[in-house]
């Protein structure tokens, strides 16, 4: 349900930059989502070809920039990608002081169009 | 083939009329809470023991979010708090248009603390801004204490987390250093709030420091 009204706010975005810069076809759309804004990026192609038929964005392919969510020791400051499941358990420290941060970036960074 | 630059949040219409919403709160000068829990964590239980303790002065509002019926709307009401029940129909979040509507029917001048109960759904209703001043998240001891663990998102948007129901947390085993560590990973900077709905334990601190940030 979630991926309709992102998909939505992608498209709308992108159309209207295409109208401003009078682009006749816009071809690929870049994007930038955080690794823990579960967003699900099949989802959101696939919500995408339905809603842009009849655009000048139909068939655009979506590219998803995956921004990393970090994780960082307070105890030995040992820093690593922080993948799900997480956990607050140092790899190596062992002790129990990770903190994650990051990895909640949604926003359209660009689109390519034919003039 | 150029390229063009965009550089846009992508839910950015939702986030314009969120801005609305907290312009509009801020000139009535209500302070706004943005409520989210999993279904049955508390969230209503939570606003009436919250209303029912709020320091004389300080107004209560309730926006009521779900996918269906008017339960939970009847129940403050009967308090008489004022309440706009939204239904969302199939929608899994509140979004900002839906509360700017809800908005335009409650009596603003007559509230000082609004809160807003999220539908019930630990995911997506982290995404839409609300207009609110502060994310408020409710887990219940039943859930489990692997919340923060399973959904980071919604645990790292809030400025308060309660936990409720802590009378059961014998009953289900439920380790709360284990989700207090979970909750610490994801946002150090949240406060916690151990209490019960049910028999009032933890809520009047829970109150008093909900007041106090209201200033």
């Amino acid at each position: 349900m979630h991926e309709l009204p992102v998909t939505q706010g992608i498209l709308s975005a992108a159309l209207e930059t295409a109208r401003r810069h009078r682009a006749e076809r816009i071809t690929d759309i870049f994007l930038v989502i955080g690794n823990l804004s579960s967003i699900v990026d099949d989802s959101v192609q696939f919500y995408f070809d339905i809603l842009s038929r009849e655009t000048i964005a139909a068939g655009a392919t979506l590219h998803f920039q995956r921004e990393k969510a970090i994780a960082r020791c307070l105890t030995c400051k040992h820093e690593f990608e922080a993948q799900p499941p997480l956990s607050p358990q140092c790899p190596q420290c062992k002790n129990l002081t990770v903190r994650v941060s990051g990895g909640q970036k949604f926003f359209i960074e660009s689109i390519e169009v034919e003039p | 083939m150029t390229q063009l630059p965009v550089v846009k949040h992508i839910l950015a219409a939702n986030e314009s009329l969120a801005e609305e919403n907290r312009a509009l709160l801020r000139r009535h000068g209500i302070f706004g809470l943005n409520i989210m829990a999993s279904p049955g964590a508390g969230k209503t239980s939570l606003i009436l023991a919250t209303a029912d303790r709020l320091p004389a002065g300080l107004r209560p509002g309730v926006i009521e979010g779900d996918l269906a019926s008017s339960i939970d709307a009847d129940k403050i009401a009967a308090k008489g708090i004022p309440v706009i029940q939204i239904n969302t129909g199939g929608n899994c979040h509140l979004d900002a248009p839906m509360v700017g509507n809800a908005l335009k029917h409650l009596p603003l001048a007559e509230i000082d603390l609004l809160f807003i109960e999220n539908v019930g759904n630990l995911v997506c209703p982290a995404n839409f801004a609300l207009g609110s001043d502060m994310n408020v998240v409710v887990a219940g001891v039943p859930e489990g204490h692997d919340k923060p663990y399973k959904y980071p998102g919604m645990f790292a948007a809030a400025g308060a987390v309660v936990l409720n129901k802590a009378d059961m947390i014998d009953v289900f085993e439920f380790d709360a250093d284990y989700f207090r560590r979970g909750l610490e990973m994801v946002n150090p900077t949240a406060n916690l709030f151990v209490l019960s709905c049910k028999t009032g334990t933890g809520v009047p601190e829970w109150v008093q420091w909900l007041t106090a940030q209201r200033g």
